[in-house]
């Protein structure tokens, strides 16, 4: 168990530097969510009324969960090119955890999202975001987020593992987040779109945690999608926490 | 440590219809050097990645350092070191950080890390790139650092699979001295190659594979006495000269394999080292032949395989498949 904790510490830190020694991580947990925020902002705000607020207010916890799930790409595709690369394979080759291959990755995907959503408050708050809430509003919101962050980054690994190709990989990962996100009440609201597809958008997760975080931010009645959203995270782990490191063993036991 | 470091016995490995190892028995002895000689696809590589606790066997079992490869493979691990064909340094850690990562997951504990990270770079000839991104260095640089990260633990045991493929000629000259070296200090190591002249250079023991058996073994000089050792091939001035150059050569007690009177060469079976080689060229001056070109034939793997199955080496598409595991 020491050991469990020791070797998720050097892989975390491992990962860590990654990030600040990968030009493409780092433009990717800047640069690119500071461009969403922007455009989104400018190029809709105009056209899309989402009535009793602005729409940066409205949009701001749509591109934090957008942001979050792209996220889980990172988490993949780091995990495929190790994979590619042999590191994967020399790390089987020692008496460590190999747990903490994926976990210390996932932390760390962890604490870049949180990063993430400190810059695009930052750049929100400069183009007219006015949220409301309590700090307990706000820390719940951020736990969800992060919770959210958590579950989805080990289906990336799970994608990771099943697919160890990284050009594959961010063809098929892209087919999976982009609808995911596009159709959800992120960017506009669910009672716009026809029918079947409102159906969908209603009850998929990214849904749920948008609208929770962006009820509580903006001081407007929950409902049950707290609740939903961590059903849906808790779920998602249930499912894929056991599976990914199961399939991790038998990666390395052929 | 054991006596016997590596003992398998009928080691084997299907991949679907392909038998990449077909029941390989291979005893390594403590402190010792074997290579497994053999052409692309014939199961080296699959025999490794199972000795390593890569690969399950699907049969047959196999010990590593004293311990059980299926039933501990944690223990082999703590006592075994692997570099594989293709190098797996981290190109964004600096050669520094990749050791120490790697000593610090294999169990080392923190104040013993440093010192030995800085003494295989200084002794990788790696000191002045120690602290630049992998993702910088050559070729033979990321070999060189590959190769530390595998002995950073000072495993008992150090696989090596084609240290040298792909390596200029110079770096393999260098791998091979750094393998040495290795050997002296004790290590016992496993090392697959395609060349027969690595094994010679390096190894107490050569185990020949195709097809995933072992199709002969021996002691580099039991192996060349097999396949008929190397041969002296010289072109004379004169090619009416070769009939009796042939005639005072086979008087020594020394088989000619090939004569040709038109190209005025012949070529001798050589058993007795450079020194036939120089009593042959004394012996033919003695009697006023005069000799244009020497030149001294080393057997290859090719060479190995026409004698021990009468076929050339083939080139099995099973390679793309093992590199695909």
């Amino acid at each position: 168990m020491k050991n469990t904790f020791a070797d998720t510490w050097l892989l975390f830190k491992r990962s860590i530097t990654h990030t600040f020694r990968s030009p493409e991580i780092l433009v990717g947990i800047t640069i690119s969510p500071v461009m969403f925020v922007l455009l989104f902002r400018y190029v809709f705000g105009g056209a899309i009324d989402v009535g009793g607020t602005t729409y940066v207010n409205f949009l701001m916890a749509g591109i934090f969960v957008q942001t979050i799930a792209f996220g889980a790409l990172t988490t993949a595709i780091s995990l495929a090119s190790d994979m590619e690369k042999g590191i994967v394979e020399r790390f089987f080759t020692l008496p460590m955890s190999r747990s903490a291959i994926l976990t210390g990755r996932t932390i760390a995907d962890l604490l870049r999202n949180l990063f993430t959503i400190f810059v695009m408050i930052v750049v929100g708050v400069l183009v007219g975001y006015r949220p409301d809430g309590s700090l307990a509003d706000w820390a719940l919101a951020l736990g969800l987020l992060l919770f959210f962050s958590f579950a989805i980054s080990w289906v990336g690994a799970l994608m990771a593992l099943g697919i160890p190709n990284v050009e594959a990989l961010q063809q098929i990962s892209f087919i999976i987040i982009l609808p995911l996100t596009f159709a959800s009440s992120a960017f506009v609201q669910t009672s716009s779109m026809p029918a079947g597809l409102q159906a969908f958008a209603d009850h998929q997760p990214v849904t749920q945690v948008v609208n929770a975080v962006r009820a509580l931010t903006l001081e407007q009645p929950v409902g049950n999608s707290i609740t939903a959203s961590i059903a849906w995270c808790v779920g998602i782990l249930i499912v894929a926490l056991p599976l990914s490191a199961f399939v991790f063993k038998r990666v390395g036991s052929r | 440590m054991p006596d016997i470091a590596i003992h398998a016995e009928g080691l084997t490995k299907h991949f679907g219809e392909t038998k990449a190892v077909d029941g390989v028995d291979l005893t390594v002895n403590t402190g010792t050097v074997t290579a497994l000689l053999g052409p692309n696809g014939a199961g080296k590589t699959t025999t490794v990645r199972m000795l390593t606790t890569l690969l399950r066997p699907d049969g047959g079992h196999a010990s590593v350092a004293g311990f059980d490869l299926a039933k501990q493979p944690n223990d082999v691990r703590t006592k075994i070191g692997l570099t594989g064909q293709d190098t797996a340094v981290d190109e964004l850690l600096t050669g520094r950080e990749n050791l120490e990562m790697i000593g610090r997951l294999a169990r080392m504990e923190k104040a013993a890390v440093k010192p030995r990270a800085n003494d295989l770079l200084a002794r990788f000839d790696l000191a002045d790139a120690a602290d630049r991104p992998a993702g910088t260095y050559s070729g033979g640089m990321r070999r060189r650092l590959d190769l530390a990260a595998s002995m950073i633990a000072e495993p008992d045991i150090l696989f090596l699979d084609e240290p040298t493929t792909g390596l200029d000629p110079r770096s393999r000259l260098g791998m091979w001295e750094l393998i040495e070296e290795l050997v002296g200090r004790g290590t016992t190591v496993l090392l697959t190659t395609q060349y027969l002249d690595e094994a010679d250079q390096l190894a107490d023991e050569v185990v020949v594979i195709d097809h995933g058996r072992v199709i002969a073994r021996g002691t580099s000089d039991e192996l060349k006495d097999q396949v008929g050792g190397e041969r002296l091939e010289l072109k004379l001035t004169d090619a009416s000269a070769v009939e009796r150059a042939q005639s005072l050569i086979e008087g020594k007690n020394c088989e000619v394999v090939e004569r040709d009177v038109d190209e005025r060469t012949i070529t001798a079976a050589l058993t007795d080292g450079p020194k036939q080689i120089a009593r042959l060229i004394d012996l033919l001056e003695e009697h006023d032949i005069e000799i244009d070109e020497v030149f001294v034939h080393r057997p290859t793997l090719d060479d190995v395989f026409l004698t021990l199955t009468g076929e050339h080496v083939e080139h099995a598409d099973e390679d793309s498949l093992e590199e695909t595991r």
